[in-house]
């Protein structure tokens, strides 16, 4: 066990040959990870504890880590070479505790690259316990800290110290071991400066973001037309085959859904095995893919540190901090991992205000397209006008539950760590392992929506919900009445609704209304399941109902403005 | 003289003497290696009310305003 961000992790998969990944995301590891290890006839087995800063627990991770340690041995504790002293005190409450204890000083590399120099022996001797240096992303020192798994580990004198005795104890034992000679600014430093200072940070910011995001449009697009569509391809005549055989009829209904031209359409026909599939693997999954790449290269590089300090300023204005930006960041490409995301947020607060303002105002792909799909034949400026208006609902929505809901809102604290040069096989081991649990956490949801919409469908329920909403379409939003259809359709599919939208000739203005209205006023089905999942039934009927008032409030005031009355 | 680290311009150095709060928010501000007597430089204020973001032994560290107010710090002029 030990602090968080110390390498833990790395040092726990080098042990076990399992993969588990680093993350500079707090609580990665809420759950713990456990593995085995053979050192010659026997087997170890070894837990990876969630990262504590110390022993009186503060937060489920940190809980988590004591029930563990009071199980085991052994007791391994990581720490980062280069903070010696802030990891200590954990290290002097684990001798405390009375269980034989190994100290790794890991990040023993980058330690040395900044200068600090450690005296193994000295501490060895102050602290009564073996202490092992380590590079656990290279390997080095583990071999010999696995040699002392099948030694008797001794168990350290008992010491107990009141807090302030402890903080006295650790400078002395900084004091003696650790020697830090000056180095010059180099350029690492530099850029460091350039890009956490507001005046250079913020332009920086903006420039890595766009070109982030264009990254993963071109990207994205590219892997649609070159790999997965040509997958699809493949499997539309044995999906056919199967629509011959199974027949019309309700089976056919919900497993391969409506023929579009008399074959299957995979945008459209809304079957399970067709649009079901189609949109999580064929459209969802390639973008996801690249902005998990791009955020894993973020992250590592040590960039997300600082983009989150930059952006502190105004998520702090809206009951978040500045880690608000990853949840945003992942939501513009599909709002299920967005929302999942919101979990980098502290309290249950700012986990609703992140997942609702991304459900309403950050369109994910889907919708993007579907923006400019409609409108953008009544030329650019509309479309712009779309953009505007839902960061202005994003910031006034934000402000607003941050207001006036209960709950704290802890503000930033995080280190910023040095820049580092990310690791491709770390980058793309977090990468997978995170498109693992989309496709396990995310892909049985979108699923689900399919199937509910298939059965709202099929039931006539949506053509009723229609008439009774016609009203307020027609009188509130100023559209045609055949809109509502259209809009209840978005209710669970964005995409269809454009279909629907289009062919009903109207204006330009009312277009605005009616696509901006549809973007924010209910998040797919996928989304709208992750809701209920990380915000639990109530906290999602709340979510929705802030959707749909905010929705239906600035599609009224825009019609006002736009088409008059 | 005496004022919490908010009050210290960019690029200017002291000695923290004390941190006001709770024993929670102590511990929290010491386990990053906020601790009395270091020093502590200011690295850049961000306007606006944003954080504010310092160094402590070569550390890195954004605080919140809410935090760093209760930083107090000894000026050496």
């Amino acid at each position: 066990m030990g602090n968080p961000n110390v390498g833990k992790s790395v040092v726990f998969s080098r042990l076990t040959g399992t993969h588990v990944i680093t993350s500079n995301f707090p609580g990665t590891t809420v759950d713990y990870s456990q593995g085995a290890t053979c050192l010659g006839r026997e087997r170890v087995f070894i837990i990876d504890a969630p990262g504590t800063y110390s022993l009186d627990p503060t937060n489920p991770a940190e809980e988590v880590s004591l029930r563990i340690l009071n199980e085991a041995d052994i007791v391994v504790n990581v720490l980062d070479a280069t903070n010696l002293e802030r990891n200590l005190i954990l290290t002097l409450e684990l001798l405390s505790r009375n269980v034989p204890l190994l100290v790794v000083l890991n990040l023993w590399d980058e330690a040395a690259h900044t200068g600090i120099e450690i005296d193994v022996s000295r501490l060895q001797e102050l602290l009564g316990v073996p202490v092992i240096p380590t590079v656990a992303v290279t390997g080095e020192g583990i071999a010999e800290l696995a040699s002392y798994f099948s030694q008797d580990v001794p168990v350290p004198e008992q010491k107990n110290y009141s807090d302030e005795e402890k903080w006295v104890m650790i400078g002395q034992i900084t004091r003696e071991v650790q020697t830090i000679t000056h180095r010059h600014h180099t350029l690492r430093d530099l850029i460091s400066d350039i890009t956490i200072k507001p005046i250079t940070g913020i332009p920086v910011a903006i420039l890595v973001i766009l070109v982030s995001l264009w990254a993963v449009i071109f990207i994205g697009e590219a892997c649609i037309t070159y790999i997965t569509d040509p997958l699809f391809e493949l499997y539309l005549p044995i999906i056919t085959q199967l629509s011959e055989f199974i027949g019309p009829g309700f089976i056919h209904q919900i497993l391969i859904g409506e023929l579009v031209d008399g074959g299957i359409d995979f945008e459209q026909s809304m079957g399970i095995l067709t649009t079901g599939l189609y949109v999580p693997f064929g459209i969802v999954l390639p973008y996801v893919i690249v902005f998990y790449i791009l955020a894993a290269l973020l992250e590592d590089s040590g960039y997300l540190p600082r983009l989150a300090t930059l952006t502190d300023t105004f998520f702090h204005r809206l009951g978040m901090h500045g880690y608000g930006i990853v949840p945003v960041f992942l939501g513009l490409g599909c709002n299920v991992p967005g929302i999942l995301a919101t979990r980098v947020l502290e309290t249950r607060k700012q986990r609703f205000i992140a997942a609702t303002l991304i459900a309403i105002s950050i369109p994910c792909m889907a919708k993007t397209a579907m923006i400019f799909g409609t409108i953008g034949q009544f030329g650019f400026l509309y479309i712009l006008l779309v953009i505007a208006v839902l960061a202005v609902v994003y910031i006034t929505i934000g402000m607003i539950l941050s207001r006036f809901i209960h709950g704290e809102c802890p503000e930033i604290f995080l280190e910023i760590p040095p820049y580092r040069t990310p690791r491709l096989n770390m980058v793309l081991k977090k990468t997978w392992m995170r498109i693992v649990a989309f496709i396990a956490e995310a892909v049985p949801y979108l699923f689900l929506g399919v199937l509910l919409v298939n059965i709202l469908y099929a039931t006539g329920f949506l053509a009723w919900l229609g008439t009774v909403l016609a009203p307020l379409i027609v009188g509130w939003l100023g559209l045609p009445e055949e809109a509502s259809g259209a809009l209840l359709t978005g209710f669970l599919r964005k995409d269809l609704a454009i279909g629907m939208l289009l062919p009903l000739d109207m204006t330009a203005q009312q277009m605005v209304v009616a696509v901006t209205t549809l973007t924010m006023y209910f998040p797919c089905a996928g989304a709208f399941a992750v809701l209920y999942r990380e915000l639990g039934f109530s906290g999602m009927i709340k979510s929705v109902i802030v959707m749909a008032t905010t929705a239906f409030f600035v599609g009224g005031i825009m019609r006002f403005i736009l088409i008059g009355i | 003289m005496v004022v919490s680290v908010m009050e210290l311009e960019e690029g200017k150095t002291a000695k923290i003497i004390e941190i006001q709060g709770g024993h929670g928010m102590q511990n929290q501000l010491r386990s990053i290696g906020i601790l009395e007597g270091k020093d502590i430089a200011v690295v850049t204020h961000h306007p606006f009310q944003g954080p504010i973001v310092v160094k402590v032994d070569r550390k890195m560290i954004s605080l919140g305003r809410g935090l760093a107010c209760r930083i107090m710090v000894e000026m050496t002029s």
